[in-house]
């Protein structure tokens, strides 16, 4: 090993930076331009992994994106680690590490590659089969097929690297730079259309940049001399942006692609750092031109699967671009010209090729004879029986095939080679086509799918739209950029080509072997392991669908997607059952193309950015003095302030005794604030609330309950007459957008005639609620002028005031039972509202409070939060609150509901209080009620909703929903709870001043 | 992800829209009057059709404005957009 096979200097590998690397430990050197793939080939390296299910030893295939095997651990045990990468798109760069996958302790002696010799005990649906029973040992199986199984490691630290989104928006986006995309791109652009170009991989070109066929000229040029000089006009075009590294990997309706640019990928670690790895562009292009090409297939045979077997045009690339000697003594199987391109691309850099095996009678193209006449041995009508070589390629053995293709004949003879390339024809890549939900046809004659029904503003063009030649691809596209741009000339019109004219083909879908198909292994889908023989067996099981086929024999489900083998896995399943091709159908294609990071999809939304966060104006006083924060929608609201290391609870404790015995603070600007102006105001609020609202008077506040039109609650809050035709609505801190949504709905839907407008202001207004016997005397405190008499300022009333030159709005309204006000500012003013509040208050011990104990306070009176206490199944005739409900008013949102037979079942379950027999036990929220323990199943009558130590009644008090609960007043029930049961009573939910005695105290 | 030209802004990314349900379903004026199943036909039956739909749409991240949509369920072309009070376009 290490042998040096660099064979010829290449313009795309930089012989002057030499760059090493490790693999599995051990350091290799490579070039800049290479990626791991051609560098470890020309390392002679071509054993890279093992595979999925049988552990066999498994080499590079492709060069690109399709990728089955050379899958690789790129920087394992680091932070930037990551599975499953194609080693044919990883840029080397100095330092990069990487190692094999599913493989252990290594991928020279692996021990799961005993499960190569018990193949014949692994069919299709082996797993389905085989772990059914005992059922109970599910668990147990489980436990060591997931070990068997998975593909790399996950990091385990978090990822250093920045990622990034873009919108774009252009006229023309052309995927893939191959000769196609590239004149694609530069027609639409010098045509005025703004365009933007991209290609998966670092260079421009396609394969046409190494293609040297001398027989091929465009223009009375190589067709790579002559794209070169095209890639270099580029530069000068104005309305277009070239994105390199850059590959879609998904294209939804209406033109609307997700790409992925990478942009230090291929970068030393150094040079990684502060800068954005990769981007997900997201696309809306009013054209979209697909030049996504066309990939190479293999060919279905005994064995096809060992290293050293790979695409005969990868085998071209690598000699071609990377300048890398795939083999020292190659041989090529093939059904069509392709091969022999790459034989003569190795024989004019002296390296050795031994023989071409083609299942094709005889050709007579140029080529052919240019080969022929270079002296390899051209086996025609023969087929590959059987290779040999465990962890490289040594030999294979030929026959002649049969005159149907269905059997091989005459003697073996073997032939001993270290490189095989394989050409089966090509398959245009059309995932992308399908993505968009366009639909394709089956072309019998040339045994691809090809597009046929665009769905959007699309066109294919190049090997993707189905032409091979390059006089054929270049007279369609330019019909094709005409139609579609509607342009009359291009400068492809004066395009001169000269092609090679024979294009003949022989498709034979499994290749027949001397032994039964039983007993050989004829991969079709190399990264799972799935044999034709799997596909057989599942077909003789029953399976007709291709869907079905493809879940119970895996073939294309693996990382890869199949992009090799998946029509073979067709050709076969029709051929067996004997239906045609267009008729099967195919699998779904689905995004992404490649895989995608999970930090590109994610973007800048992590860290504190992960999901957005709102904060009061008075937050940062909160943070001074230690609160500790609860997240209520998107607010972070102060949930309880404990001082001397208390915990939650006895913060709570001192929080609550401290309102209801002086005087408590509490920051509410996160309330929902409507501003409701209009001439039709009043009647609004009388149809969205469930009460009466014509009647309050200027100055005056009311609370209000709003309802679903299924009758159900669905927010409260207090709403306040501000003048004739003003109104300002408070909603629930978390229902504040979707209420403010419904009510638009309704004014512009249905009852577009009433002359109202809505204002959101919640974040216009900052809000300290003071409330507590003490309040009132700090309230004067601050405003001196104002008289606070009950007589001027009762509850349920709102005065304008200035707090020096701060105007403010004051409610006297109560959420905790005692007297309080709450005092709006504007929101700049917030905190210094509240630094004056807390200063005048000091003489009283002011304490401010947060949510927990704003929840306490209410529980203690028995008011409900919505969302807590009810959860969209609840009536206000359920809470107990009829009294809200207005008799007289002919509609309002939900009254209709209120009347279904449903909704006025007396058994629904009702809000009730509950206290335990034990006052010192606190139910836990959310736990379930119960009347009779020895019943089985038991009976839920309903579940505790809001729970908490009493302070100030000093006893556990709870709120519940149970079912007939109104009826049950004093009925002992039950909560069951893991280790014991708790003995509750039903009683009132008002456990506090029933008698609302302390809102005037 | 759909492109909705919005009668008020023009063409716009489908994530500034909220879906709204079936359209045409106008709130009865005189609930009090219906029977209970005429209530639950308003409240609850809406239609789930695989082809030509009339959907309410709403510009919940722009102009916040709602209007109606003629929309093939099967492939998710979008037929026509109206503003609210305007009829329907003939099949």
């Amino acid at each position: 090993m290490n042998k040096n096979l660099r064979v010829k200097s290449s313009e795309y590998i930089d012989e002057t930076n030499r760059i090493s690397f490790k693999f599995n430990g051990k350091t290799y050197h490579g070039f800049k331009g290479d990626t791991l793939a051609s560098a470890l080939l020309a390392n002679d390296v071509h054993l890279v992994g093992r595979s999925f299910k049988y552990h066999r030893p498994r080499g590079i295939m492709t060069s690109g994106s399709e990728e089955p095997n050379a899958i690789v651990q790129i920087n394992p045990n680091t932070n930037r680690t990551e599975p499953n990468v194609r080693a044919t798109e990883v840029e080397i760069y100095e330092g990069l590490e990487a190692s094999s996958q599913n493989c252990w302790p290594s991928v020279d002696f692996d021990i799961g590659g005993i499960n190569n010799f018990l193949s014949p005990f692994f069919p299709a649906g082996f797993y389905y089969k085989t772990f059914m029973w005992p059922a109970s040992f599910w668990e147990k199986y489980e436990f060591f097929i997931r070990h068997s199984a998975g593909l790399g490691k996950s990091p385990t630290s978090s990822d250093p690297d920045i990622y990034d989104h873009r919108n774009i928006h252009c006229d023309v986006l052309v995927v893939g730079a191959g000769i196609s995309g590239i004149l694609a791109a530069k027609n639409a652009a010098k045509n005025n259309f703004k365009t933007l170009l991209v290609d998966e991989k670092n260079e421009l070109g396609g394969s046409t940049v190494y293609e040297n066929n001398e027989f091929n000229k465009i223009n009375n040029k190589t067709s790579s001399e002559w794209l070169k000089k095209e890639i270099e006009e580029l530069k000068n075009i104005k309305n277009l942006e070239i994105k390199t590294r850059t590959s879609v990997a998904a294209y939804h309706q209406y033109n609307y692609l997700l790409a992925r640019e990478n942009l230090t990928d291929h970068l030393e670690a150094k040079d990684k750092t502060n800068k954005i790895r990769q981007r997900l562009l997201k696309i809306r292009a009013k054209k979209v031109i697909l030049a996504t090409g066309a990939l190479e297939r293999p060919l279905i045979f005994n064995n096809n699967d060992r290293p050293g077997i790979m695409l005969s045009s990868a085998i071209k690339k690598y000699s071609e671009f990377y300048g890398v000697a795939c083999g020292s003594k190659n041989v090529f199987f093939t059904n069509n010209d392709s091969a022999y391109e790459s034989a003569m691309s190795l024989y004019n850099k002296g390296i050795n090729v031994k023989a071409i095996i083609d299942i094709r009678e005889q050709s007579e193209s140029k080529i052919v004879k240019k080969v022929k006449e270079a002296g390899i041995k051209i086996y025609w009508s023969h087929s590959i029986v059987d290779t040999t070589g465990y962890k490289r390629l040594n030999s294979i053995s030929i026959m002649k095939l049969s005159n149907d293709g269905t059997s091989v004949t005459g003697s073996k003879i073997s032939i001993s080679c270290d490189c095989l390339g394989v050409a089966g024809g090509w398959t245009p890549a059309v995932h992308l086509y399908t993505q968009s939900g366009s639909k394709l046809k089956f072309d019998e004659e040339k045994k691809i799918f090809l597009p046929n029904q665009n769905t959007s503003e699309q066109i294919s063009v190049g090997s993707c739209g189905g032409d091979f030649k390059i006089d054929e691809i270049i007279k369609n596209l330019n019909q094709k950029l005409k139609d579609t741009l509607n342009i009359n000339e291009t400068d492809l019109d004066s395009i001169k080509v000269e092609i090679d004219q024979e294009n003949s083909k022989r498709n034979i879908w499994l290749l027949p072997s001397d032994k039964p198909l039983g007993k050989t292994k004829p991969f079709v889908d190399y990264q799972n392991d799935a044999t034709a023989k799997d596909i057989k067996l599942a077909l003789r099981e029953g399976f007709r669908s291709i869907e079905h086929v493809k879940r119970y024999t895996t073939t294309g489900m693996g990382t890869d997607q199949g992009k090799l083998g998946n029509m073979h896995a067709l050709g076969i399943i029709a051929d067996t059952a004997g239906v045609k091709m267009g008729d099967l159908g195919t699998t779904t294609f689905r995004p992404p193309y490649t895989p995608l990071t999970f930090g590109t999809i994610v973007g800048r939304n992590v860290g504190k950015f992960f999901d957005i966060f709102r904060r009061t104006p008075i937050n940062d006083w909160h943070v001074e003095n230690k609160a500790e924060f609860e997240n209520v929608g998107q607010w972070k609201r102060a949930w309880y302030y404990p001082i001397n290391g208390e915990t939650m609870h006895q913060a709570v404790q001192r929080e609550s005794k401290a309102a209801r015995e002086s005087a408590g603070i509490l920051d509410a600007s996160t309330l929902g604030k409507i501003d409701i102006q209009g001439s039709d105001a009043s009647e609004f609020l009388n149809r969205v609330y469930t009460n009466a609202w014509s009647k309050l008077a200027i100055g005056k506040c009311r609370y209000g309950l709003m309802l679903n039109e299924d009758g159900m609650v669905y927010d409260d809050g207090v709403t306040t007459r501000l003048g004739e035709n003003h109104y300002i609505m408070t909603t629930t801190t978390g229902g504040a957008a979707n209420v403010l949504g419904k009510l638009e709905d309704y004014l512009q839907t249905e009852w577009p005639e009433l002359d109202v407008y809505l204002t959101s202001v919640t974040d216009h207004y900052a809000t300290a609620s003071l409330c507590g016997p003490n309040s009132k005397k700090i309230l004067k405190k601050i405003i001196p002028d104002l008289d606070l008499s009950d007589e001027n300022f009762p509850h349920m009333s709102f005065k304008e005031a200035h707090i020096g030159n701060i105007q403010c709005r004051i409610m006297r309204i109560s959420f905790t039972g005692e007297h309080s006000y709450e005092i709006n500012v504007q929101a700049s003013y917030g905190k210094d509202l509240w630094e004056k509040c807390m200063e005048a208050g000091q003489e009283f011990d002011i304490t401010p409070y947060g949510t927990e104990t704003m929840h306490l306070l209410r529980a203690e009176k028995g008011f409900i939060i919505v969302g807590q206490d009810t959860d969209g199944t609840m009536t206000p005739i359920d809470l107990q609150m009829d009294w809200i409900v207005s008799k007289k008013k002919y509609d309002f949102i939900g009254k209709r509901s209120l009347y279904r037979s449903d909704t006025m079942r007396e058994d629904r379950k009702q809000l009730v209080g509950l206290l335990t027999d034990d006052p010192n036990i606190v139910l836990e929220e959310g736990s379930q009620i119960v009347s009779e323990l020895n019943q089985n199943p038991v009976e839920m009558l309903g579940h505790v909703t809001s729970s908490y130590f009493s302070p100030n009644l000093n006893k556990s008090i709870a709120l519940a929903v149970v079912r007939g609960g109104k009826g049950m007043m004093g009925k002992k029930l039950f909560v069951p709870m893991e280790n014991k049961n708790i003995n509750v009573t039903v009683a009132n939910p008002v456990f506090y001043d029933e008698k609302n005695e302390r809102l005037n105290a | 992800m759909f492109l909705i030209n919005c009668p008020y802004c023009g063409e716009r990314d489908q994530q500034e829209f909220k879906a709204g349900g079936e359209a045409h379903i106008e709130r009865p004026k005189q609930p009090t009057e219906l029977s209970d199943d005429e209530w639950a036909e308003y409240l609850f039956m809406r239609k789930n059709i695989k082809g030509i739909q009339f959907e309410r749409w709403n510009h919940a991240h722009g102009c916040r404005k709602w209007f109606n949509m003629v929309r093939d369920t099967s492939n998710d072309e979008i037929k026509a957009i109206y503003k609210m009070g305007e009829k329907p376009p003939a099949q």
